[in-house]
């Protein structure tokens, strides 16, 4: 009964969405204010109702009501409720359901803006959202019902939205409980995090569809969705540094990225988000690519739902299973209806598009930003066909072929390199014009303390030639940055009499989006620091030994001491923990416990690694097998990961960055200068 | 001493008459005999590949089940059974080579990290990655030539906007000069 109820709201809500595209519409059509404002509220109407719609669908998740296919399918009676909770995402309808709900939060958000200046883009970002909206629930009222129920027939048992005749309702005793790997903390926050920031990618494309459509091509939709766009990208960064976090702690396999599809599907949209929040700045300061950022967000948009329909429609096992599966081609429509229709409107557009001003020099801050966007783009296009090229060949040969990391990192490796060194010098570049002489004076001294860098790496840390040129890089970015922050903080320093870190701290909150920007460019290259070392460095190996005996790697002795057996029947798992003791250069560091655990319910194991983490790096132990005490022992998979947590540190400074951005600048304050003589400009504030 | 044995005819040979080569000889054949038979049982049985030889070789693998997880990691049962097919086939003294065409041969090219011909893989990005190129450059180009009229009264209003904004910075990198 309470399944049939949240149905009901769900078709209601699709209803509503439904009303309010049209309300909108024909409100604009017929120049009705009021029809738009009852558009309007239609739309923040979506929110209550999508959230009373998941409020019953987690009412059912908690109390174990097992007839509801969705709940059988990713609960049991073992769970605790909190992950009964967030098995809300933890499956296809109810992921699906969790977009609608988010994309209606962000819609209803965005209602509540003040519109007083932008008046004519509220019902085309009504329509935008709302259609985005109404596709999601309508996946879910049509083909994915989360409430859909078991019912008992002549033909077996099968799940029905309506209870067919001579038919009785069928309750399982327990359900089949979620996929232990969902059950890990960062798999908990990880989805949510994801789907944040594909949903919030939404608000800047209506925006950006509205000024078409109206029109108003000025950088008006780029100011307002400035901060949409940065939150929407804190939020994707977050989703995918979570499921790297969540790899490395769960997966088992010594890392944090495999350049899985399903990663791929979310690292898009991020490429062209990030090509998209450097490309808008051309376009406030210069006038300049309104094409081109009109089909970066497009692309987002695209890539948002592309992502969504790698995953949710099955074609990554195979194109067959893609054709079977009921939303599959529905998703693929609704991506080519929305970038046709949003094309062509930037072609209806075009000429108002144009830019204001002209590209004056090749070593201009715009021109580097689009250099940028190029290299951004040229690994999209290697991503997007290392995802698609598996489905072409199936489809053209029948041939199923995996690409995988080799393809990525060779074709990818490049282009990353080029990045930093973009990065190193368009901080130096001031907008309009630059010269090699003026770039050069800029970036001497940093460049400089980065090769000696790079001669101290060469001569005490490795002789790696890939390893050489990214640490160069990453120090050439790291001096240039720091070096143009304390260049601000020194003046101010002198300017307004402040103590130097006073003056960091003023000299941050007054630009935010500029130093907020060299926060996350810094954090890049903690990033970077933490890839170079495990892609470049990593050890493992892999062997069985009996108790007491040891195996050695890079240093470290892993001295295998006993391993245990234990069933925890309330909740479902059995645990298998060895215990080994951890020596570096004979000295005794402490003990690891790498364990197995086995889910009775999913029949399904979860390595746990045993990790001794530094900022050196991390020792990363894995229980492989074990035999009875008898027998031989236990086998032991050992990674030593060098420099990882530079990774998760650089990460979490990176979120710091984009929250500095985003937040908006406190009042500009006056500063005193005496007039006298310009000199050239060799650094320009963004 | 050496002892020639004949069917017919039995001869006794004098020490004093034995020259060092006919000493010499049986141990040499010995030795030969000896090095012979177990230098063949050596290569016959080659040293127990450790995990690490299997690995190697898994790394470069995935089973047609397990989506995405390479065959090292792969903790499924069935994936176990792989590693140990590779450990066999190493024991049996079958090359890297062997041992993936084994598996491609029963499973598919799918089971293969890297597609088959990998440079045909590099060629669709790459060569869309020069037309981006070339595009920009184009672009490049065209934004250098003089803009139209009717936008010129815009870019004059554009191009101040970034020389107030760079103000601030020339400002007080012109403070510091006068200052030191």
């Amino acid at each position: 009964m309470i399944a049939d109820f949240g149905f009901g709201v769900l078709v209601v809500s699709f209803l509503v969405a439904l009303y309010s595209v049209l309300a909108a519409i024909y409100g604009e059509v017929k120049k009705s204010a009021a029809l738009v404002e009852s558009a309007r509220r239609a739309m923040l109407l979506t929110w209550p109702l999508l959230t009373l719609t998941a409020g019953i669908l987690i009412y059912l998740l908690v109390n174990n009501h097992f007839e509801v296919q969705f709940v059988y399918e990713v609960t049991s009676r073992s769970m605790p409720t909190y992950l009964k909770v967030t098995a809300w995402w933890g499956g296809q309808a109810g992921s699906l359901l969790f977009w609608s709900w988010l994309m209606s939060a962000f819609a209803s958000l965005v209602t509540l803006r003040k519109w007083d200046r932008d008046r004519e883009f509220l019902p085309w970002v009504i329509v935008v959202a709302c259609v985005t909206m109404a596709f999601f629930i309508g996946m879910n009222v049509f083909f994915e019902n989360p409430f859909a129920q078991l019912y008992q027939t002549f033909d077996g048992i099968n799940a029905f939205t309506f209870q067919p005749a001579d038919s009785i309702l069928f309750t399982p005793p327990d359900g089949r409980g979620l996929n232990p790997l969902l059950r890990h903390p960062g798999m908990v926050i990880h989805p949510p995090m994801l789907y944040l920031g594909f949903v919030s990618f939404v608000i800047p494309y209506a925006f950006a569809m509205a000024a078409l459509i109206t029109g108003r091509t000025d950088d008006r939709w780029i100011r307002i969705t400035r901060r949409w766009t940065l939150w929407a990208w804190l939020f994707l960064t977050f989703g995918l540094v979570l499921g790297g976090r969540w790899a490395y702690d769960v997966l088992g396999w010594g890392g944090y990225w495999g350049w899985d599809p399903v990663e791929i599907a979310a690292f898009m949209p991020w490429l062209t988000g990030t090509a998209f929040l450097h490309s808008v700045m051309i376009q406030e300061k210069r006038g300049m690519l309104k094409h081109w950022n009109m089909l970066l967000i497009i692309l987002t948009y695209s890539l948002v739902i592309f992502g969504t329909f790698l995953t949710r429609s099955g074609v990554l096992s195979s194109v067959h299973a893609f054709a079977q599966s009921a939303i599959g081609p529905l998703f693929f429509t609704f991506i080519g209806l929305t970038l046709i229709t949003s094309i062509a409107l930037i072609f209806y557009r075009w000429s108002a598009l144009k830019s204001e001003t002209q590209m004056t020099s090749l070593l201009s801050r715009e021109a580097l930003f689009l250099l940028n966007n190029l290299l951004f783009m040229s690994i999209l296009v290697v991503c997007f066909w290392g995802v698609i090229y598996p489905l072409i060949s199936e489809l053209f040969t029948g041939q199923k072929v995996t690409v995988g990391p080799p393809f990525y990192e060779r074709a990818t490796g490049p282009l990353w390199a080029a990045l930093l060194f973009l990065m190193g010098i368009a901080p130096l570049s001031a907008w309009g014009h630059s010269t090699v002489k003026t770039l050069g004076r800029a970036i001497w001294k940093p460049a400089f303390g980065a090769i000696i860098i790079t001669i101290a790496l060469y001569m005490y840390y490795t002789h790696n030639i890939y390893a050489i040129i990214g640490f160069f890089l990453v120090a050439l970015v790291l001096l240039v940055t720091l070096y143009e922050y304390w260049r601000g903080a020194y003046a101010r320093q002198r300017n307004q009499g402040e103590n130097i870190f006073v003056a960091f701290w003023n000299l941050t909150g007054r630009n935010r989006r500029r130093y907020g920007g060299y926060i996350i460019h810094l954090s890049i290259m903690l990033m970077a620091i933490g890839i170079l070392g495990i892609e470049l460095f990593q050890t493992e190996t892999q062997g069985t030994v009996s108790a007491g005996n040891s195996i050695d790697i890079a240093g470290y002795t892993v001295q295998y001491k006993e391993v245990a057996t234990w069933d925890d029947a309330p909740k479902g798992v059995s645990y298998t923990r060895a215990v080994v003791d951890i020596y570096k250069n004979g000295i005794y560091l402490g003990e690891l416990h790498p364990r197995k655990d086995y889910y009775f319910d999913s029949q399904q194991n979860m390595t746990i690694p045993g990790n001794r983490s530094t900022m050196k790096d991390d020792l990363y132990v894995l229980l492989v097998d074990w035999q009875p005490i008898s027998s031989e022992g236990a086998t032991f998979k050992i990674y030593v990961n060098p420099l990882v947590n530079w990774l998760w540190m650089g990460s979490l400074l990176f979120m710091v960055g984009i929250v500095i951005a985003a937040l908006p600048d406190k009042d500009p304050e006056h500063v005193v200068v005496r007039e006298g003589k310009r000199l050239p400009q060799t650094s320009a504030a963004d | 001493m050496t002892t020639i044995h004949n069917a017919t005819n039995l001869r006794i040979t004098n020490y004093s008459e034995v020259s060092l080569w006919d000493k010499l000889l049986p141990a040499i054949l010995i030795a030969l005999t000896f090095t012979l038979i177990f230098s063949t049982l050596a290569f016959a049985q080659s040293p127990t590949p450790t995990d690490d030889d299997v690995n190697k070789i898994a790394k470069q693998l995935y089973c047609p089940v397990c989506e995405s997880t390479p065959l090292d990691v792969c903790p499924t049962e069935a994936c176990r059974q792989w590693r140990e097919v590779i450990r066999t086939m190493l024991a049996d003294g079958k090359s890297e080579a062997e041992i993936k065409q084994h598996f491609v041969t029963q499973y598919g090219v799918r089971v293969l990290n890297v597609p088959p011909n990998p440079w045909a893989n590099y060629l669709v990005p790459g060569v869309a990655i020069l037309l981006g190129t070339l595009m920009l450059v184009r672009g490049f180009q065209l934004w250098k030539r003089p803009l139209v009229a009717e936008s010129a009264s815009a870019g004059s209003k554009r191009e101040a906007q970034p020389i107030q904004q760079d103000e601030y910075i020339q400002k007080m990198e012109e403070e510091l000069r006068k200052r030191k």
